[in-house]
């Protein structure tokens, strides 16, 4: 079956080019990995498209038995429903344009690019796993493979302290996000008896009143295992609190970050919530936790993305954001709106960052705005997709983003309570996203240049191998909006996502979407259009205005700029006194009694040897004389313990 | 009276004559003709004391039961591998006489009687028989200043420690009132009435015992023995004889003294605690590798008595298992050190072994072998030793014995190791002499064995489960 085609074919490039690299050398393991991501893009958007359009059957392909151990089975499958063939596609499409696009930008990388080249194969592979499985534990392994691979190409550069840090915290947070993660995992297998989903789907009436007695108060079992999974996908997701390591992954090479940001990593989350979805529509409480979260995040992320001045730091605070939106409608339990704004975020991110690498590649590796400008006459077709891009993420219209985001929206409004704070949170943060997008444009294609003479001589557009997946991307982010709401969000989504996306039957937020007052639809793109006049009056016609306000404001400004504080408390909170933790350990616990005792034992061994000999004489006199001694001492002794 | 009961013994004793009338009246050299005869001998033996039929006899002075049998074949297979080395190595050291396999033969025989006595003057002619050979073997090489002080200090100890045991008989004799083991148990079958000079009769026994298995204190004449007499002597020395000792002292302690275990056992428990933390320290100064092996040997001996001091037939089980691998591995290493030989002279120190895994890689694979197993590192034979006896110990309660005897293990892994790390890191050193087949043919079999029981360990300790069985009845 194609399907397994397209999610195993990355693996096999990620064999060949890691392991036979070296051999074969880098441009056969770059033709490699693109081949198998061709191959896997075709078989994944076929089978996307059979399902999603032609009605396909849902299906599995079995792989192999995997863990059997008592009560305890798991198999390897893959899932076939239109929400795995949706990521599948949208994944190895994604994906293997930032493949072809990495051949031109790692073109003069110091370091050999097969590893590289066979990193992002693996990644892609972990993330299919992750996305076509069909039961927790083969999810949880794609979980972890998509933290590995992110592990290595974060680190990529491994000669940089900076991205070994960052590497480090990308994966610590994961780790802690982790570990209540796999807690649900297992108290979904005590409460079910299963991780496999279709045991588990199942038996959701059947569960619905189980209750744990968790220190003398009761606590509804749906309840609990929606909120550990979501904390798991805090974590992937760079949610509040667990967002740290997301702008620090931007030591890796741009198209690194692209993947992250758009295929793969960071949107496991929003899908898990969509793959749980018949638990968690049952879990209202998690779900009022997921909403404010996402909201929250929305709103503090676009704070943070309007005062930094690293190209790639705005663009990844935009992502933490962006995936604050679809965790708000997941909230809300409307996780087909989530998922249409993940599959369009992929195209518009994917575009952004791709975008930006084509700038930094531009000006000779430079990410910082201050030291750049008036590029748009030199390098039109970089900023005309930047164009696209930043229209989409702003949510105008036609552009994707209008139709994904504004059913975000309208989907919180008319849910109603928590739903409302979603909306808020998300209306002002559409208009600082609008802004942030156009302090980027103006910062970085208009005013005066501020590059020195050396980089501007050098200024020159991409090639082509990276501007056709850019081009490409482009169409995808205009475009996948409109042909694709109908299904999506519309009146087609019973058809189309069937029994992969379960919502309760009291739910009728998609229906009630119609009914808004008509401000409320109209509302995001007035703001965003706001945004995009204020972007305009502050960087390009009152230059002064930013400095001005930044000073006014300067508490708010400090804040904002230092993202809200959050590493320098968790450096105080966590990493400080987890190093004296360990400094103690090390040196009292080490230092002082693992090594001091062998050391003393050994001494006190070496003076044993020494007095020993001594008493070796080779005098038979004293040899008899010790036997006596002996002897009279073994009697002593017996009688005395008689 | 069932005479046939030690037919092997008689046998041998009978064979034994026989070579020394061939050795005498052939004109020529007849060491190698002898050898083999007496390597005949010991395999006939070996035949006849797995099939002699069981029972006891010669008034109650005789028995065969599992127990013999087991440890007849551990101290003939013994024999016949320190007979294998000596072959070359006597004829290398200009010592080659046909008086030496049948000293040997003789000295086996005693040590078949002691396995096999249920008598207190049965262990002592045994005992006397084996130790009478074995002060001539030590000073074999009688012109070797060296060879003659270690027999001359071997007798007279052991003199010394033979009247220890035979006021220990008496001692026994005289508040038991009789010698025989049945008798002496059913006399101390009441621990409450048994006179204190009974109990200081034990004592001497065991202390008698002691020094043949080279038990602190009484092991003080070991390191200059080892040293001094020739290699294969002081193999010999290391193996048949312990076995036969130890299997003595096990049998006297269970059999007679068994309903006295509360009392003796605290003095089992002292002197293997000082065996095996004497054996692992003192070695560690040492620098020349049979020096060295003395200690190993005092350490082990250390451990081995564990089993007797868990005083059940799960810790005497792990104490034959143990006797078993301890005889194979000391005999790989003995074989390695008989190879030391450069420019026609034999070598002893460690420091002659610098480098030898370059020189001849597949001695050096043995002697690491052998030291790994000696250190009790998984997956050789002397691992699985130490598991059946700290199991043992265990099972019975004593964890402290355990624990020492763990910890001892890392200290003594320090000199095992050494052996080691100079073998494969450092300069290599003048290569040794070739290697004769003969001792090629021990080290081999002796390494396969330490490497391979852990695939069929079930045999030896099934074998060794019956015999601890039969004491116990």
């Amino acid at each position: 079956m194609i399907y397994a085609v397209a999610v195993f074919a990355p693996l096999l490039g990620a064999i060949v080019s890691g392991l036979l690299g070296r051999s074969i050398g880098d441009r056969a393991a770059e033709a490699v990995s693109i081949l198998v991501m061709v191959v896997a893009a075709i078989c994944g958007v076929t089978s996307f498209i059979w399902i999603g359009f032609l009605h396909e059957p849902d299906g599995t392909v079995d792989i192999g038995s995997w863990v059997v151990s008592g009560s305890f089975r798991t198999s390897w499958t893959l899932r076939y429903d239109t929400l795995s063939a949706v990521m599948v596609g949208m994944v190895t499409f994604v994906s293997t344009l930032i493949h072809i696009y990495s051949v031109g930008y790692m073109e003069h990388d110091a370091f050999p690019r097969y590893r590289f080249f066979a990193y992002l194969n693996l990644f892609t592979f972990a993330m299919l796993m992750l996305v076509t499985s069909d039961n927790l534990l083969q999810l949880f392994f794609g979980w972890e493979g998509v933290g590995l691979a992110s592990y290595l190409l974060i680190g990529y550069w491994y000669d940089r302290p900076s991205a070994n840090a960052a590497a480090i915290k990308a994966m610590m947070v994961n780790r802690v996000a982790d570990l209540p993660f796999a807690v649900g995992i297992a108290l979904v297998f005590l409460t079910f008896g299963s991780i496999e989903f279709p045991i588990v789907f199942a038996g959701i009436q059947q569960h619905m009143n189980d209750m744990y007695h968790v220190l003398g108060s009761d606590w509804r079992a749906y309840e609990v295992i929606g909120f550990l999974l979501f904390i798991g996908a805090m974590g992937k997701s760079a949610q509040i609190f667990l967002h740290t390591w997301l702008p620090d992954a931007m030591e890796g090479p741009t198209p690194v970050s692209a993947l992250i940001h758009a295929a793969t990593m960071v949107t496991a989350g929003v899908f898990l919530m969509a793959r749980m979805s018949p638990i968690m529509s049952y879990a209202p409480g998690a779900l009022t936790f997921v909403t404010i979260i996402g909201g929250t995040t929305s709103l503090f992320a676009a704070t943070i993305g309007c005062t930094q001045f690293d190209i790639k730091k705005v663009i990844a605070y935009s992502t933490c954001s962006q995936l604050g939106y679809m965790f708000t409608a997941a909230g809300v339990a409307v996780y087909q709106a989530s998922i249409f704004h993940l599959f369009c975020h992929a195209f518009f991110k994917a575009l952004l960052f791709l975008g930006a690498g084509a700038v930094i590649h531009a000006v000779s590796g430079e990410q910082d705005m201050r030291k750049m400008g008036g590029l748009w006459k030199k390098i039109p077709i970089t900023y005309t997709v930047m164009w696209v891009g930043s229209l989409a993420l702003a949510g105008i219209f036609p552009f994707a983003g209008y139709y994904s985001k504004d059913a975000i929206l309208e989907a919180a409004y008319s849910a109603g309570g928590v739903g409302y704070y979603g909306f808020w949170c998300g209306l002002i943060a559409a208009g600082l996203t609008a802004f942030y997008s156009w302090r980027v444009i103006i910062m970085t294609f208009h005013g005066p240049s501020r590059m020195d003479h050396h980089v501007e001589e050098h200024v020159h557009e991409s090639p082509w191998v990276m501007m056709g997946p850019c081009i490409v991307l482009a169409i995808g982010a205009l475009i996948a909006g409109f042909t694709l709401r109908h299904e999506f969000i519309g009146e087609g989504w019973p058809e189309f996502w069937r029994d992969s996306i379960v919502i309760t039957a009291s739910n009728h937020v998609l229906a009630n979407m119609e009914e808004l007052p008509g401000w409320v639809g109209i509302a995001p793109t007035l703001v965003g259009l706001l945004g995009i006049a204020t972007a305009y009056t502050f960087y390009m016609f009152v230059p002064s205005l930013p400095g001005r306000m930044a000073s006014m404001f300067r508490p708010i400004y400090l804040l904002f700029y230092n993202k809200w504080y959050f590493d320098e408390i968790y450096d105080a909170l966590f990493v400080r006194p987890g190093f004296w933790i360990a400094r103690t350990f090390w040196q009292v616990g080490d230092v002082t009694l693992i090594n001091g005792v062998p050391d003393g034992m050994a001494a006190l061994t070496a003076d044993g040897a020494r007095g020993i000999s001594k008493v070796q004489t080779g005098s038979l006199a004293v040899y008899a004389f010790v036997m006596l001694i002996g002897v009279v001492v073994l009697v002593a002794l017996y009688l005395l313990i008689r | 009276m069932n005479w046939a009961l030690a037919i092997p013994e008689i046998v041998l004793s009978v064979c034994g004559m026989g070579i020394l009338i061939v050795g005498v009246l052939r004109r020529q050299d007849s060491t190698f003709l002898c050898s083999m005869l007496t390597l005949g001998a010991f395999l006939l033996a070996a035949i006849l004391s797995v099939s002699t039929v069981q029972g006891i006899g010669y008034h109650g002075q005789f028995v065969i039961d599992p127990f013999s049998g087991f440890v007849k074949l551990l101290i003939i297979a013994g024999a016949a591998l320190c007979l294998i080395l000596a072959l070359d190595y006597n004829r290398k050291q200009r010592i080659s006489r046909f008086e030496f396999p049948v000293l040997m033969l003789f000295s086996v025989v005693g040590m078949m009687v002691m396995a096999s006595a249920s008598n207190l003057m049965t262990l002592y002619l045994g005992l006397e028989l084996q130790s009478l050979a074995l002060y001539v073997l030590a000073a074999f090489a009688r012109d070797d200043v060296r060879s003659s002080e270690a027999g001359l200090k071997y007798f007279v100890l052991s003199a010394l420690a033979t009247g220890l045991l035979l006021y220990g008989i008496s001692l026994v004799y005289g508040f038991a009132g009789t010698m025989d083991f049945a008798q002496i148990a059913r006399a101390a079958s009441d621990p409450v009435h048994v006179s204190p000079g009974l109990v200081v009769g034990i004592v001497f026994v065991l202390v008698g015992l002691a020094f043949k298995i080279s038990a602190v204190p009484f092991h003080m004449w070991t390191p200059d023995v080892y040293e001094g007499a020739p290699t294969p002597v002081t193999l010999f020395f290391g193996t048949s004889p312990k076995v036969a000792a130890i299997a003595v002292m096990v049998r006297v302690m269970v059999h007679p003294f068994g309903h006295l275990t509360d009392q003796w056992h605290t003095l089992i428990v002292i002197v293997s605690i000082a065996s095996m933390i004497w054996g692992a320290v003192a070695a560690i100064g040492q620098a020349n590798i049979k020096r060295m092996m003395a200690f190993s040997a005092i350490g082990h001996m250390g451990y081995a008595l564990i089993g007797l001091a868990a005083g059940t037939a799960v810790g005497i089980r792990g104490l034959l298992v143990y006797m078993v691998i301890y005889v194979f591995m000391t005999a790989g290493a003995f074989a390695c050190i008989t190879a030391m030989r450069r420019n026609g002279r034999s070598v002893e120190m460690i420091s002659d072994l610098n480098g030898l895994a370059r020189n001849d890689p597949a001695l050096a694979g043995a002697m690491a072998v052998a030291m790994f197993s000696l250190a009790g590192i998984p997956i050789l034979s002397g691992f699985f030793a130490k598991l059946y006896i700290f199991l043992a110990a265990v099972q019975a309660g004593m964890w402290t014995l355990a624990i020492i005897g763990v910890l001892t293990s890392v200290v003594g892994a320090f000199y095992y190791l050494r052996v080691i790390k100079v073998m494969y890191f450092d300069a290599p050193a003048e290569q040794f002499d070739a290697r004769s087949p003969s001792l090629t043919f021990v080290a081999a079999v002796t390494t396969l064995f330490t490497t391979f029981f852990f695939l069929f360990p079930a045999p030896v300790v099934g074998a060794a489960q019956a015999a601890a069985q039969a004491l116990f009845g």
